[in-house]
């Protein structure tokens, strides 16, 4: 993507508008191949799945490269306390201070816990993290975060995992319309199409991890996904052509103006 | 800016018409000469979205002038220091019997308004009066001088709904020219009114130019850059936006570029097609006519029978003016007006416990 059009988010510029995830692939070097084909640039690790102090974690190992910055996630933690204590360990494991807050209680739809996870930001900003807060679609949640410092917020197009696309439109919108910080669509894009749509109404990035790694063949997904956030953004700058003529009524309303 | 929109055409005005989600591009081409021949299309669109908005509502407010002390010298304003013509501050009794009046027209909400005169009319007289004012209306807002951001605090406990606080003209040159002395020669700390205020968790700002100071089209421009700076900063605050035309006053000015009934309804329409929300309110300092057809078009609050001077209702009818009304049709007249073309007359529409 263009030089001018980077996406800047803390003291970070991203070219890629493309984020990944890591997990469900069925090998480190299927996951580093996607990565790689996906040219994004900033990719998410749960730091449940990285062993602290082993140099040679496969997975860490895989992501390796000048241009990738990693995302460490608090995947399965359940409460601000939990997500507070994954950073700082993160922090250290990991040597950056960027973190993706994902606080869910519930084991099985992995919703995000709005009230712990605005009260972890809250808490992480003091600590000096920049943080990425994966929440629901809720634009007074998304305000209230921006408020308490978060960098970007991250709200979810479907359920985690579900591939269903932006069953949350409207209220993306409302929050892509308010929002002072960068809006990365997460959770819920199935598809090429679906990310491109994110892009079109406005979102900053997508994240996608599951329509990749399941797919029968993640890298090839992963170049579709690269080029459909690609035009989706192009088309979100260039503007879209209008979609509906509207009729002109009969009665005039402008017709006193000239009595 | 002027040449940028300007410049919009045809098919920018068309494009902006038919946008789903219109940005200020769009804005732009609907106030450029180039929208003037889809009028007709421009006031349908804003009655339409308008009516899902709001209904077929329409909230009454009444001002009541307080004082017509002012330290400002302004070029365009009866409250000018430089007129010399004897000043008026309501007392306590005084405030009671004109709000008795508005009362008895069956008003509710009530905007108080003054010249700027700290010493005067300052915070402490602003509390008086919400104090005498609070048993008759649910709903007070203020125009007065800009404060600090203390003082509203102060005024808000104090029952302060809304502040309204036009920036007259955007445009920095301009503006000197017309605010010759006093502390609202100072722009910046009048532009900056509205961040106190929000910072002050009001629950609604107003603002708005006055246009015939500058060019309409750049004033209106720039008053949505501010609205929309305003709401995504101050996001808990809601906002209403009016567009005064100048009118003839004792001393007046003649405006430096005249804006239409025409270019004033392009306006009203294009804010409603940027935005859904934003209520916008038209004075009576407008004619009959224009205010008739206009209701239907954008318009969310309206006045009627306004003076605008001190104790003007029933207390001294004939102190000093801020400037001449135009439409002088009694509220009666006006309710009925609105009822008759399926507009309901909302009186009351605020909780003053809250």
């Amino acid at each position: 993507m263009s030089k001018t059009d980077q996406l800047k988010i803390a003291d970070k510029t991203f070219s890629s508008r493309l984020f990944m995830g890591t997990g469900k692939f069925s090998s480190s070097e299927v996951m580093q191949q996607a990565v790689l084909a996906s040219e994004s640039e900033l990719v998410t690790v749960a730091l449940k799945r990285v062993e602290p102090g082993n140099d040679d974690d496969q997975m860490i190992s895989a992501l390796k490269d000048p241009y990738i910055s990693l995302l460490p996630n608090t995947s399965g933690v359940r409460n601000a306390k939990e997500a507070v204590f994954a950073a700082q360990m993160a922090r250290e494991a990991l040597g950056t201070n960027w973190v993706k807050v994902e606080i869910h209680p519930d084991p099985k739809y992995l919703l995000p816990d709005p009230v712990e996870t605005l009260k972890a930001c809250e808490e992480l900003v003091k600590l000096g993290f920049v943080v990425m807060p994966y929440i629901h679609a809720d634009p007074v949640l998304c305000k209230r975060l921006e408020e308490v410092g978060a960098q970007c917020v991250m709200p979810l197009g479907a359920p985690i995992g579900s591939n269903k696309g932006l069953k949350t439109q409207d209220f993306l919108e409302i929050i892509i319309e308010q929002s002072n910080v960068p809006v990365i669509v997460d959770a819920g894009i199935g598809s090429p199409s679906h990310a491109a749509h994110a892009m079109e109404i406005g979102a900053d990035a997508v994240l996608v991890n599951t329509a990749i790694a399941v797919s029968p063949n993640p890298v090839e997904i992963a170049k579709a996904f690269k080029l459909a956030v690609e035009a989706g953004r192009i088309a979100y700058t260039a503007k879209l052509a209008p979609q509906r003529q509207q009729a002109e009524a009969s009665s005039p309303l402008t017709q006193f103006l000239y009595e | 800016m002027l040449q940028s929109i300007f410049s919009k055409t045809e098919a920018d005005v068309r494009s902006a018409l038919q946008s789903r989600k219109r940005d200020l591009e769009d804005f732009k081409a609907l106030i450029s000469p180039a929208a003037k021949p889809f009028l007709e299309q421009m006031a349908q669109q804003s009655k339409t979205i308008t009516k899902k908005r709001f209904g077929n509502t329409m909230q009454m407010y009444a001002p009541m002038y307080l004082s017509n002390e002012c330290q400002n010298i302004c070029t365009y304003c009866g409250f000018s220091m430089t007129n010399k013509i004897p000043r008026k501050t309501l007392s306590d009794a005084e405030i009671i019997k004109e709000a008795e009046y508005l009362k008895s027209k069956g008003y509710d909400h009530i905007l108080l308004v003054t010249g700027e005169a700290n010493k005067i009319v300052g915070v402490d007289y602003m509390c008086n009066a919400f104090k005498l004012l609070r048993p008759y209306f649910s709903n007070i807002s203020i125009e007065i001088q800009p404060l600090d951001q203390d003082e509203y605090e102060k005024l808000i406990e104090n029952g302060l709904y809304a502040t309204l606080v036009y920036q007259e003209t955007y445009h920095r040159e301009t503006y000197k020219i017309h605010h010759l002395k006093g502390k609202k020669s100072n722009f910046d700390y009048r532009l900056e009114t509205a961040d106190r205020l929000g910072r002050a968790g009001i629950h609604k700002i107003g603002i708005g130019a006055l246009f015939g100071l500058e060019d309409w089209r750049a004033d209106s421009f720039f008053t949505v850059l501010h609205l929309k700076y305003l709401q995504r900063t101050y996001w808990k605050t809601k906002y209403s936006i009016s567009f005064p035309r100048i009118r003839p006053f004792s001393g007046g000015l003649e405006p430096k570029v005249e804006m239409t009934d025409s270019d004033l309804l392009q306006v009203i329409c294009a804010y409603r097609l940027l935005d859904e929300d934003v209520e916008i309110s038209i004075s009576t300092r407008e004619s009959e006519i224009f205010r008739n057809n206009i209701v239907h078009l954008g318009i969310t609050s309206m006045s009627a029978e306004s003076k605008t001077n001190p104790g003007g209702y029933v207390v001294e009818p004939e102190s000093l003016k801020q400037f001449e009304i135009s439409d002088e049709r009694t509220t009666e007249v006006i309710a009925e007006m609105l009822s008759e073309t399926g507009i309901e007359p909302v009186w009351k529409d605020w909780e003053k416990r809250w």
